[in-house]
């Protein structure tokens, strides 16, 4: 709460994208402590991690301080506090936290919880939840961030101007030689590490959502490191905004394939010999989807916003 | 768990608990940057060391688990002293001298 | 025991978030932040094993990670570029 307080308070927007990095952080915790943790996860990844290096490049685009001149200020902090108040207001008839009669507990949770096991199959209830229950809110979800990387591609698209970029690209941290050992030492594991929260996502905390922005921050830590050039070579970027249309496109041929085959849009039951056995494939299909699309639409943005960064300094020096 | 274990166990967390404490006093009491600097990065990796090693005991042979904290171990010992490194270094270039005492003169 | 050591590592998250506040340079804010997260990593580990669900252990792991690249970030940045006016303001 005090940290929000501060982020509104300071004109510094650097110290106030640190510490709205220290709330997210905190807000994990929180999480942790109510024992969600696939939210605790997902904030981790998200909301301290790639939020927080965006606002950071987009800082470098617009400059530090904030402008003082802001004539706006009085309507919309009424805006802001009607909103508030009617969000209080709508407070005031939630259920106690916790309360076991409140309306949640008594119909969808007791189904999901009770059925889970047999018709999906999935140690980890929350995961067959938002994929198999809840399989159309995750199509949204993945199809609204494929539109965000196409809505960045669009305003700031580097392809037209790719032959100055790779001039332009310095490597920043060539002089670090610590730096550079340590994140080559480290890149391989963290990779690792995000294939296992992907397909380790059925039995504990992960899934797509989170594998995909690990992997897409382990390639910007060497995109970082070793200078947006090198990384380009590397990792193609008509191969990224491919496979970022490639994850949609998985996942919605899976609620093709069963809507063929005679049943509802992504009802996973047909995809194997028996239903648990469909709801499994169904659920792994799927989350590569989500993984491939957030991780490489999260790179087409770190892309761009990164070009533009290098491109600026080059014409300021 | 038996006395012993027992014991050790307390030992390492307590300790490591003590360092991080100190760190984060020296960081808020300390006069200027780098001797911050100093106290927090000293006692963040040793004290996550010995917390984690208690934890380490404290979990019973489950494999995956102390393969996790091995992990979490060896990450944070790489890490901390690096973005340290990389900080102090960011700070000299930039032009933020230390504070010294009064001039030997 | 375990609760002991997460009451330590909690005070001195909230002396590190004092730091953070009060800066007074921005080297300070950042050491602040990267401290912070290290305790937070700690602390979700002790937390795993305070309520006996290791599940946790995989979040403090991305936190270690998303702790230092957020640190690289921060540096590679804004390393050698507009600093100099926030320092003389100490």
């Amino acid at each position: 709460m005090s940290v929000a307080i501060a982020v509104a308070r300071t004109r510094d927007l650097f110290a106030a994208t640190m510490l709205t990095g220290i709330y997210s952080l905190l807000s994990a915790g929180f999480f942790v402590v109510m024992d969600a943790v696939d939210v605790a996860f997902t904030e981790a990844a998200v909301g301290a991690g790639i939020s927080t290096l965006l606002m950071l490049t987009t800082l470098k685009l617009t400059g530090q301080y904030e402008s003082s001149s802001r004539p706006l200020q009085r309507i919309a902090l009424v805006v802001i506090s009607v909103t508030a108040g009617l969000l209080f207001y709508g407070f005031l008839d939630m259920p106690i936290f916790g309360d076991p009669a409140a309306p949640i507990h008594q119909h969808v949770a007791p189904r999901y919880i009770q059925h889970s096991a047999e018709e999906v199959g999935m140690p980890n209830i929350v995961t067959s939840v938002l994929a198999s229950y809840r399989g159309y809110d995750t199509f949204g979800e993945t199809v609204v961030i494929f539109t965000a990387g196409i809505g960045v591609l669009a305003l700031l698209s580097y392809v037209r101007s790719r032959e100055d970029v790779s001039q332009a690209a310095l490597a920043p941290m060539q002089p670090h030689i610590i730096l550079r050992i340590v994140s080559k030492i480290l890149i391989p594991p963290i990779l690792l590490f995000a294939l296992y929260v992907q397909f380790h996502g059925d039995y504990g905390p992960g899934g797509g959502f989170q594998a995909g922005v690990i992997f897409a921050a382990a390639i910007i830590l060497y995109a970082m490191i070793f200078g947006l050039d090198v990384t380009l070579k590397v990792v193609n970027p008509a191969v990224i905004q491919f496979l970022a249309a490639l994850g949609v496109l998985i996942y919605a041929s899976v609620g093709i394939v069963s809507l063929l085959s005679g049943h509802a849009f992504l009802d996973y039951s047909v995809l194997g010999h028996d239903a648990v056995h469909g709801q499994h494939w169904g659920i792994l299909i799927v989350e590569l989807g989500v993984g491939i699309t957030v991780a490489s639409v999260m790179l087409v943005i770190f892309f761009n916003f990164s070009s533009r960064v290098d491109k600026n300094q080059d014409s300021h020096s | 768990m038996e006395g012993f274990w027992f014991v050790l166990t307390s030992v390492f967390l307590i300790s490591g608990a003590f360092l991080i404490f100190t760190g984060a006093v020296g960081v808020l009491r300390f006069p200027d940057f780098y001797t911050r600097m100093h106290a927090s990065s000293l006692t963040d990796t040793m004290g996550s060391g010995l917390i984690l090693t208690g934890c380490l005991l404290l979990a019973d042979h489950e494999w995956l688990v102390m393969a996790k904290l091995v992990m979490i171990f060896l990450f944070l010992l790489l890490t901390g002293p690096t973005a340290n490194h990389a900080l102090v270094k960011a700070a000299l270039h930039s032009g933020l001298k230390p504070k010294l005492g009064a001039e030997p003169s | 025991m375990i609760s002991a050591t997460i009451v330590a590592v909690l005070v001195s998250m909230l002396l590190a978030l004092v730091r953070a506040f009060m800066g007074p340079s921005f080297y300070d804010r950042v050491l602040a932040v990267n401290m912070f997260g290290t305790k937070t990593v700690l602390l979700i580990a002790l937390l795993g094993f305070l309520s006996g669900r290791p599940d946790f252990l995989d979040i403090a792991l991305i936190y270690a990670l998303i702790n230092f690249i957020s640190v690289i970030a921060i540096l590679r940045y804004f390393e050698y570029s507009n600093r100099k006016s926030s320092i003389q303001e100490t």
